[in-house]
């Protein structure tokens, strides 16, 4: 991710976009703020934050057109928000602690405005709290121009008199009762001036007269066509108090750059009033009505205030935050997340504290379905990881066990191809997946059976669809992986390829450019026989979708094609199809943030309490691990014991090997193949585990294997220590690049295993791993 | 007694291959290119180390942590 990209990114979420309110508003007041404090009851801080937009906040409150309500989306569920009330309420109940800002730096420029109206007034205050002295004059007795012409009834008079007196304050040379002729103004005596004088034929002729080509006014800046004076106000635009506000501060701007000496012109597009893109979704948010003062002429009571103010939405995005626990997990949103990546991605000598965020996303994609720009997260995730595995910066833990995983798969224990390569062509391949393989190894030559009554020339491959390597940013491993199944899938003739795994089915698709598939789902409908055997099912289940089936229709569709002509009666989850949430297993989560992964399993299990029907293994196993009953589909066409079925506990990691190891024995006997392998001695070795040792075992990710290496290390070697008092061994080997230790006893035909751990730093010697 | 005690009770674990009980000795653990000198209890004749299941659960995944992430 260069800095380009980053921007981009930043730039596609839109949570940090301005809500329509302030984004209508010329001066941008932080409504959302304001509603917030206003609300908790903090009229002061409301204050302050009114003031951070308008100098003079009394004389908005009460003659603000409030463009803010046009937008606002709250207008079509009980009426706009009153800001215009809202502001008045801060400036009666919160106005003793109003805010005096500072003075930055004193500055020699001498800057004149000429006109006192509101623009002239807002311009001042901002250039003398900028340090620059302000000649401000007027031809009136007070200053205020056109408020005067208001009624007291919008305006009372003591308001303009109390909030223009802040100008005095502010040691502004104010020089009332005083004309300017523009045509026999002293310019020379000025660093810069504004025109602030209200509609006014004199400054216009004087503005036409000046004018340099077509440009009367510069649109951006309001500067003139004499170089440093600026004009503003209802000069420009039809009166309104708020516009005069928003020019007032723009020429104030101007000005400082034009006496600066920096680009009057740069980073300006923000100005005055937006467009938002902030998306807010008002699904399930109930009317609730404006609530006007009781007393018009007094304005809101403190209480009135609060209902008023509470009723604002807080406008922002967090769709996807709001459906996924891995992105709320941190509090923050993707704007943020991919800044905090970038960074991470960016360190070269100190700690990546980023690296288990990074790990700790399941790829699911729902962020990019929900999203209302299309950004997709786990895209971002997977770039992340591709590049910490190219810079050698991935760190060796956060995928190992999953990526050995796969290379048991695909290695002689598991993998098989039938026909073999070079003997034999089929027009259909069945490739059921690592996973269904380990979870139930008895379906599989019940469907390869199936299937062969079905289409005759029936292939069977058994391996792992390189789906691990790609969720760990192992590109050069996915394409390895991916050039042996396709070599296969060619010396067999190309033929249509039976999914059992909608992981499966993503991965292949992007391996093997021209593969032809169809889901198992739709290939069972074409049995006629399905489902006669079985009776209907009197409990309704709700159908939870792999992620991997987000956006394959064909899949759901066919899943619950064959759901129903089993006789399984089901209904939807509010979270389905393309809506669907991640099991957790997903982008091998579950090996960098187990706890993450279980509040993800967590909240999908207690969307509803009916029990749950899917097509995916791993949502099953990992649902049913967390107390969940559900059942893949398969379960009720294969299995025995639905109710047990429903309730079984899932293979350990040791166990999915063993399963593994079955179904090839299992698939070579019924091909009538010879093995390719021979069991290795150290498999010979018979452990005694308790059920504790083996729940020890899989929190550790210890397989059973790595137990008998050190225990046949260790007898053939005697390199074991022994405890002369319990009769205890504990011996350590070290087959990869982890250590494993083993305390046990040995018995006449076998081991008892007490305890097992590892590590992977190395102990004495050896420092180059 | 389980490993986890062994520290306590060191005169009761013994070499399998040298027969000599074991003591606790300074050793170098080491990983990604950083090493630092543990005690840990080993044979006096082979020098071969125990690791006992607190530290490689410890101390030792906290390092690993550490490095990895550097």
């Amino acid at each position: 991710m260069d800095q380009r990209r980053l921007h981009e990114l930043e730039e596609q979420c839109i949570q940090d976009c301005d809500p329509p309110c302030t984004s209508r508003c010329p001066v941008h007041v932080d409504v959302r703020q304001m509603c917030k404090e206003i609300s908790a009851g903090d009229f002061k801080h409301a204050l302050i934050t009114f003031q951070k937009s308008v100098p003079f906040p009394e004389i908005i409150a009460r003659t603000c057109d409030q463009p803010c309500q046009a937008l606002c989306n709250r207008e079509p569920l009980g009426g706009a928000i009153r800001m215009a009330d809202l502001e008045l309420a801060c400036c009666q109940l919160g106005m003793e602690e109003s805010l005096l800002s500072p003075v930055t730096g004193r500055k020699n420029a001498l800057v004149s405005v000429i006109g006192g109206g509101l623009c002239g007034m807002t311009a001042a205050w901002e250039l003398a709290r900028k340090g620059y002295r302000v000649v401000l004059f007027d031809q009136a007795e007070q200053l205020g121009g056109q408020l005067w012409g208001l009624t007291d009834a919008q305006l009372p008079k003591e308001v303009i008199l109390r909030e223009s007196a802040k100008l005095k304050n502010k040691g502004i040379d104010l020089r009332l009762k005083t004309r300017v002729d523009l045509n026999a103004f002293d310019w020379a005596q000025y660093d810069a001036v504004l025109i602030a004088t209200g509609v006014d034929q004199e400054s216009v002729n004087w503005l036409e007269k000046n004018r340099q080509g077509n440009t009367v006014i510069d649109p951006v800046t309001f500067e003139s066509g004499m170089s440093g004076v600026f004009c503003g106000g209802s000069l420009l635009h039809p009166p309104s108090t708020i516009t005069s506000v928003a020019d007032g501060k723009r020429t104030a701007t101007s000005i400082d750059r034009y006496l600066q000496k920096v680009s009057l012109t740069a980073s300006r597009s923000s100005e005055g009033t937006q467009d938002t893109r902030l998306y807010t979704n008002l699904a399930g948010v109930l009317p609730v009505f404006a609530v006007p003062p009781a007393d018009a002429l007094q304005g809101y009571t403190m209480e009135e205030a609060i209902a008023e103010a509470s009723r604002c939405l807080v406008c922002e995005c967090m769709e996807c935050v709001k459906v996924c626990t891995y992105l709320s997990e941190l509090g923050a949103y993707p704007r943020k997340y991919v800044r905090d990546i970038y960074n991470n991605l960016s360190i070269i000598m100190r700690q990546r504290r980023g690296n288990k965020f990074i790990n700790s996303c399941t790829l699911c994609g729902l962020c990019g379905e929900v999203c209302p720009t299309d950004l997709n997260f786990a895209e971002v995730i997977v770039q992340a990881r591709k590049t910490m595995v190219e810079t050698k910066k991935m760190p060796i833990s956060a995928h190992d066990f999953a990526l050995r995983d796969m290379n048991f798969s695909n290695g002689p224990r598991f993998a098989l191809t039938y026909p073999a390569p070079g003997e034999g062509k089929c027009d259909y391949l069945l490739f059921p997946g690592c996973q269904l393989a380990a979870s139930n190894p008895e379906y599989i030559s019940l469907i390869y059976d199936d299937l062969v009554r079905l289409v005759g020339n029936l292939g069977i491959m058994l391996r792992c669809c390189g789906a691990p390597a790609q969720w760990s940013g192992e590109e050069t491993l996915f394409a390895e992986s991916g050039a042996v199944i396709r070599s296969v899938w060619e010396s067999l003739g190309k033929p249509k390829m039976i999914l059992a795994c909608s992981s499966c089915h993503q991965s292949l698709k992007q391996l093997i450019p021209g593969l032809e598939t169809v889901s198992l789902w739709e290939m069972l409908l074409k049995n006629e026989a399905l489902g006669t055997t079985r009776g209907g099912c009197t409990q309704e289940y709700k159908v939870h979708d792999p992620c991997t089936s987000r956006y394959e229709p064909d899949w759901q569709h066919y899943a619950r094609a064959v759901i129903e002509r089993l006789g399984v009666r089901y209904s939807e989850l509010p979270m389905s199809r393309t809506l669907t949430e991640c099991c957790g297993y997903g982008g091998v989560a579950w090996l960098a943030n187990p706890d993450l992964v279980h509040k993800m399993i967590q909240r999908r299990i207690n969307e509803d309490n009916a029990n749950y029907i899917t097509y995916c293994v791993m949502c099953r196993d990992l649902f049913v691990s967390e107390g969940k009953p559900t059942l893949h589909l398969l379960d009720f066409i294969y299995g025995r014991d639905i109710s047990a079925l429903a309730i079984r506990k899932p293979p350990d990691y040791s166990q999915r090997h063993e399963n593994r190891i079955r179904v090839k024995q299992r698939m070579e006997k019924r091909l009538l193949v010879k093995g390719d392998w021979k069991m290795e001695t150290y498999e010979k070795i018979n452990l005694q585990l308790s059920s504790e040792m083996r729940d020890l075992l899989e929190a550790r990710l210890i397989l059973v294997e790595d137990l008998q290496k050190v225990i046949e290390h260790a007898e053939a070697s005697g390199e074991f220590f022994f405890n002369k008092n319990n009769g205890h061994s504990i011996a350590s080997f070290r087959p990869n690049l982890i250590t494993y230790w083993v305390e046990y006893e040995k018995q006449e035909n076998s081991y008892t295993v007490f305890d097992a751990y590892s590590h992977r730093m190395v102990v004495g010697g050896d420092t180059s791993i | 007694m389980t490993a986890s005690e062994m520290n306590k009770n060191s005169t009761e674990w013994i070499c399998g291959k040298c027969g000599e009980p074991l003591r606790l000795n300074k050793v170098n653990v080491s990983y990604l290119g950083s090493g630092y000198p543990v005690d840990l209890l080993t044979c006096p004749k082979c020098n071969r180390a125990l690791v006992p299941p607190e530290m490689a659960l410890g101390k030792m995944l906290e390092v690993e942590r550490l490095l990895e992430d550097k």
